[in-house]
Order: C-alpha cells, then structure tokens, then sequence
C-alpha cells in the first residue's frame, strides 16, 4: 500500500537548505506539480508566464516564459526613416516613453555624428525628461511592487503621484502616455511657458510622497518579513547575468550608465549612485526610493542652470525647418520634402549606445548602410536581460515569494517582448 | 560617490505591528482629513470636486494647448479646402493611417487661386491613427491639425457623442475627406503663401496655373 506522507517542517528562510529538503520530500510525497503562472496573472505585471515546477509550496524549477507582447519593433525600424521610428520607442518601456525617446534619438545622434552640436537648452530638457520618466516609472515600480506584498495604500498614493507627472507631460508633449517628443536632432517643441514653475511645485510634493511611502514601508514588519532576505542575487550573479539598472545596483555594483559613461551633460550634475548591500528584494526597493530623491536632485539643479536659446540643431538637412519659412522660401520647402520623404543621410556603419533607462540599460544597436533607414536596428531591452536571471532566482523559494521577486525586479513586458 | 542603503533592524516595540498600524492609519487619515489640493496645475483642477480624482463625465479634463488629439483638415477663410495633395502626411504617417486619392490629370482643381492640385479623397483611419502629430509637422500647408477633440464641440445633451472618437464598427471610424474638413473647421490662413505666389507670378508674368476654377465658377 501507499505510504502514509508525514507532515515536515521546511526551514524557508535558506535557499540551498530548501533545495536539499525538496529533493528529499520528493520520495514522500510523490510528484511534482507544473504550475502556470500567467500570462494575465496580475502580480506578472503583464504577460509574462513562468512555468514553475513546484513541490508543494517550494518551487524547484522555473522557467519564464516571454513574447506574449512581440510586435517585431525591430524589424519594423528597418522599413521606416529614424524620426517615424520614434513613436514605436514610447511603446518599448511605456512606463518611460519619455526616457525612450531620448535615449533613441540619441543613438541616431551618435550614428549621424551630430551628438556635440546639440543645443544646451535641447540637452537640458532632454535630461529633465529622462529624470521626470525615471521619478515616474519608480513611482509605479514601488507602488505596485508594494501592492503585490500585501500593501494597497501605497500604490494608491504612488499613483496619485504620477498623474501630476502625466499632467507636466500632457502640458509638454500633447500627449500623456505616447510623448513622441524627441526629434533627431532636438525636440518636437519648446517647453510651455511657467513649466518649470509647474515642475519644481510638483518637485515639491513629490518628496512628501516619498516620506509617506517610507513611513508606510521601510519599518513595516509584515513587508520586512516578505522582501528581506528574499530573492537574494549576489554580486557576482548580478553581474554574470548582465544585470543592470536598479536590480544590479541593489546586489552592490556601483554601475550607473549616467555616471561610468557619462552621456549628454549628466556629468556636469551632483548626484550619488545608491547602492544595496545584500541584494534581495529590501534592497531593490530601498536602492529605487533613493534614486528617486537623486532625480528629484537633479531636476533642481537643472530647473536652476536651463539656458535659454534654441532647442533643434541648425542643420536644414536633420531637423524640419519652421513651417513659415517652409511657406514662403522655395529651399525649406526642398529641405522639408527631402527629409520627410528620405530621412536623415545616415552615413555607413554601426553604433551602439546604451543609457540608463529606469528599467537599467537601455541599448539602441544601429547597423546602417547609409541613407535614411537603417539596415538592422536592436534594441537591447533591461527588463528582457533582468528577467533571465528568473530561472537561478526562483527555484528555492515559496510560491508567495515569486510575487515579491517579480515585483521589486520591476519590469515591463513591452520592452522585454518588443 | 555612491551611497549604501540602509538595512533596518526592528525592535521588539515595532515587531509587535502596533507602530506600523499606527504609521498606515496616520498616513490614510492625513490625507482623508485634508482637502488640500495639489498645487501643480492649481488652476486646471480648482472647479474639480476632490482632490485626487475627477467625476467624468460631469466634470471635464481641462485639455492643455497644443494637445495632440485627432488629426483633421483644415478650411481657409474662404472656405476652400487647404490641403494641395502633396502627400507628404499619407508618406510620414508611421502606421499608415492616411489615405489620399489625388485628383489625377482631368480632376478637379484646387478651389484657391495659384494652388495647383486638391485630393480627391483623403481618408484617415481614426483605429490606425496613433495622434503622433507627425502629419502636423511634416504639412507644407498647414492644412491638417490635430484638434483638442476630447473637449471641443462639447455638447453636454449628447454626452460628446458627436465629437468624441467613438463608433459602432469600423467603417465608421475611417473619416472621408467631407468629415475631415467639417470638423477641422476653419482656420485663418496667416501666411496667404499662394495668394503671394500669385501675385509674384503675376508681377512677372506668368501663371503657375491657368486658373480653371475660377472660370468654372463663373
Ligand atoms: S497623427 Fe500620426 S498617426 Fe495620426 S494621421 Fe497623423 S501622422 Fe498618421
Ligand atoms: S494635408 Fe498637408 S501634407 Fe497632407 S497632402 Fe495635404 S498639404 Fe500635403
């Protein structure tokens, strides 16, 4: 006859430990359970489906399941000119298009050589851009990251965040959630007048937000209880895994794409890189609130430095000239029509320039035979590399873990799957 | 220069849930005793009726200018169509929701004195359109714009239906030319860019165009 399963207590704190006693409860209790978890699993914040071998509680093998969200944005690029690819840019990372666009634009920047010509005024903007996506992006990250553990009012308060952040980028760009606001070569218009004034009262309130979220989180024993210790990726896994962004500085590698290789004008800004310590969940977060009052910084120091002057490149053959001259003089009118119709005259080669996007590095790899299309682009997403580390992370840990790991990996599905 | 987050230690006094709950209440009360409105974009919110979110449809989202809503023709002041059939929107348009049928060599000509061509048909695909602004942009003309639809013609007995991009099935969302031009409306040509070019012609003695239209009118 059958044997009689006894009940064992699992410790559930030490990964390798749970491994050992899984493999031994294996005999007792008899097979393992496949378990599905998405694709429209709200704690997947998305469509990512893991495929997670469970025994009983305790996960032993996991494999994440992505492309539920493919759109072959890659090849798309291929068929259009550099500006017309850009509105597919706001869909990659859509917590951050805002980030995306700059960090797109300044890839076909570094392809067509023009990088140092940009205007101060343009760069100025382009970094508050950056900075407000980065505050926005965290804001969801954490509130949702939070609600996945248990804590509800967070997200809510988070989200009343961010829409005075999508009210500043309706007021910008015309648009809150598909910006579209780079050019090639500058921006699709000047900030609105009082902006800056709108920004720093939001500046303001934000951090209001940020002691409420720690008051709500950071001494809360039942969310201790579910991130410390938990999901811990070491140093050196952080970095095998090519890890970037928040999620590798929480393991402790004090990389910053803004600050190891200093791109637009990041280096004229004092900020500090926060970094984790033991690399699990706590840290992840705790890395993610810091980083926010490191933007909200920046952004100060940017509100008070903004030049004036003009924001496009003064090259009729990469930014649109203004539609009077276009009007009335018959070579804007050429100008207008050739780089519409034929793009910016990239020359022959290949370029690869990497930011620091919210999710981690955002990386534009441009192959171009020359002309306005280029011949192969890739876009190396964060939140694609971030979650390969799935299938090391998770065996080991309680299904209820999963949720927390997820969450403070903060990624988005429509970067990963592109 | 980095900086290392902080690891917490909890005392038992904090272990036991009572400050936590205490922290959650003070936070949830904090904002649920106060009425104060944020202060970004005060003026835009004062009418609204709370602090964080918006009775729609009684209520209206203040649209800020320059939002980018759906893109629609333009009239001039004499009411004749603006748009010269360059086809420069229909090529830029990334997901290709525009549609221009030119007037080919025997069509109609252009309703403005010195202006060569007018499309025969100009469709856009309200579900394909993605209200990037780049027909906006790239218009030689000024004779397409992206309208503040979410609010204008507002007409509070038919709940926006009339304006709002809202429809049953699929044909109806492709706008023709007609629906286009009648809910862009009429916008005053400031620059006059071929009544100049006319009067130049003219100056100099020769026509862009033998102006056919007029003699049809007449
Ligand atoms: S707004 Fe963009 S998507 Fe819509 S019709 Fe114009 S160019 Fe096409
Ligand atoms: S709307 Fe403007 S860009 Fe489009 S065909 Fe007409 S004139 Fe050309």
């Amino acid at each position: 006859m059958s044997k009689v399963s006894t009940t064992q207590d699992i410790e559930i704190r030490d990964t390798a430990a749970n491994m050992a006693a899984a493999d031994e409860l294996t005999d007792v209790q008899g097979e393992k359970m496949v378990l599905n978890m998405g694709p429209s699993h709200p704690a997947t914040h998305g469509v990512l489906r893991l495929r997670l071998e469970m025994d009983g509680e305790i996960i032993t093998k996991a494999e994440p399941d992505v492309g539920y969200l493919h759109r072959g944005d890659e090849k798309i690029a291929e068929n259009m000119t550099y500006n017309q690819f850009l509105p597919y840019t706001d869909r990659l990372d859509y917590l951050a298009p805002l980030a995306n666009n700059v960090h797109y634009v300044l890839a076909v920047e570094k392809l067509l050589g023009i990088t140092d010509d940009l205007p101060e005024r343009c760069q100025y903007i382009r970094t508050i851009c950056c900075e407000l996506a980065r505050v926005s992006a965290h804001l969801l990250g954490l509130g949702a990251f939070a609600m996945d553990t248990g804590a509800f009012t967070v997200f809510l308060h988070t989200f009343t965040e961010r829409e005075k952040i999508y009210c500043l980028i309706e007021a910008l760009t015309g648009a809150r959630f598909t910006t579209s606001y780079t050019r090639v070569g500058g921006l699709s218009r000047d900030l609105p007048e009082g902006w800056l004034d709108e920004l720093s009262k939001f500046l303001d309130e934000v951090k209001i937000n940020f002691d409420e979220t720690e008051t709500l989180l950071t001494r809360n024993p039942i969310f201790l209880e579910r991130t410390q210790d938990v999901g811990i990726i070491t140093r050196e896994e952080a970095i095998d895994f090519g890890l970037s962004g928040p999620n590798l500085r929480g393991s402790g590698v004090e990389h910053d794409v803004r600050k190891a290789q200093p791109y637009m004008i990041y280096d004229r800004f004092d900020f500090d890189v926060p970094v984790g310590t033991t690399g699990d969940c706590y840290d992840r977060y705790a890395v993610r609130i810091l980083e926010m009052r490191e933007s909200v910084k920046i952004l100060r120091q940017c509100i008070a430095d903004i030049p004036g002057g003009p924001i496009n490149v003064d090259d009729g053959k990469i930014v649109l000239p203004p539609t009077e001259k276009v009007m009335t003089n018959m070579e804007e009118l050429i100008h207008q029509f050739m780089l519409v119709t034929q793009g910016q005259d990239a020359p022959v080669g290949e370029i690869y320039f990497g930011a620091e996007n919210p999710k981690g590095e955002l990386g534009f790899y441009i192959h171009s035979l020359g002309g306005g299309t280029p011949h192969r682009l890739k876009i190396r997403a964060p939140s694609f590399v971030n979650l390969s580390i799935l299938s090391q992370l998770l065996p080991g840990h309680m299904i209820a873990d999963v949720v927390a790991i997820l969450g403070s990996l903060d990624f988005v599905m429509g970067e990963c799957d592109r | 220069m980095a900086i290392k987050v902080q690891r917490v230690k909890l005392s038992l006094w904090e272990r036991l849930f009572i400050p936590a709950l205490w922290n959650g209440f003070k936070v949830t009360l904090s904002h649920f005793l106060s009425f104060k409105k944020s202060k970004v974009y005060e003026e835009k919110n004062k009418n609204n009726k709370f602090k964080a979110t918006l009775s729609y449809p009684e209520e209206l989202w203040t649209v800020p200018p320059g939002f980018r809503g759906a893109p629609y023709l333009v009239s001039d002041q004499d009411a004749a169509t603006k748009c010269v059939s360059c086809q420069l929107c229909e090529f830029v348009c990334p997901p290709k929701a525009i549609r221009i049928t030119p007037p080919g060599e025997a069509g109609e000509t252009a309703h403005r004195e010195g202006a060569e061509k007018m499309p025969k048909e100009f469709e856009i695909d309200m579900l394909r359109c993605i209200f990037c602004g780049y027909c906006e942009e790239v218009c030689p003309e000024e004779a397409i714009y992206l309208a503040k639809d979410y609010y204008e013609g507002y007409d509070k007995n038919m709940m926006r239906r009339d304006y709002a991009l809202t429809g049953s099935n699929r044909e109806e969302m492709i706008f023709d030319k007609d629906k286009l031009l009648e809910r862009g409306g009429t916008h005053h040509d400031r620059i006059k860019k071929w009544e100049k070019k006319t009067a130049d012609a003219k100056a100099q003695e020769m026509f862009p165009v033998e102006d056919k239209s007029k003699k049809e009118r007449e």
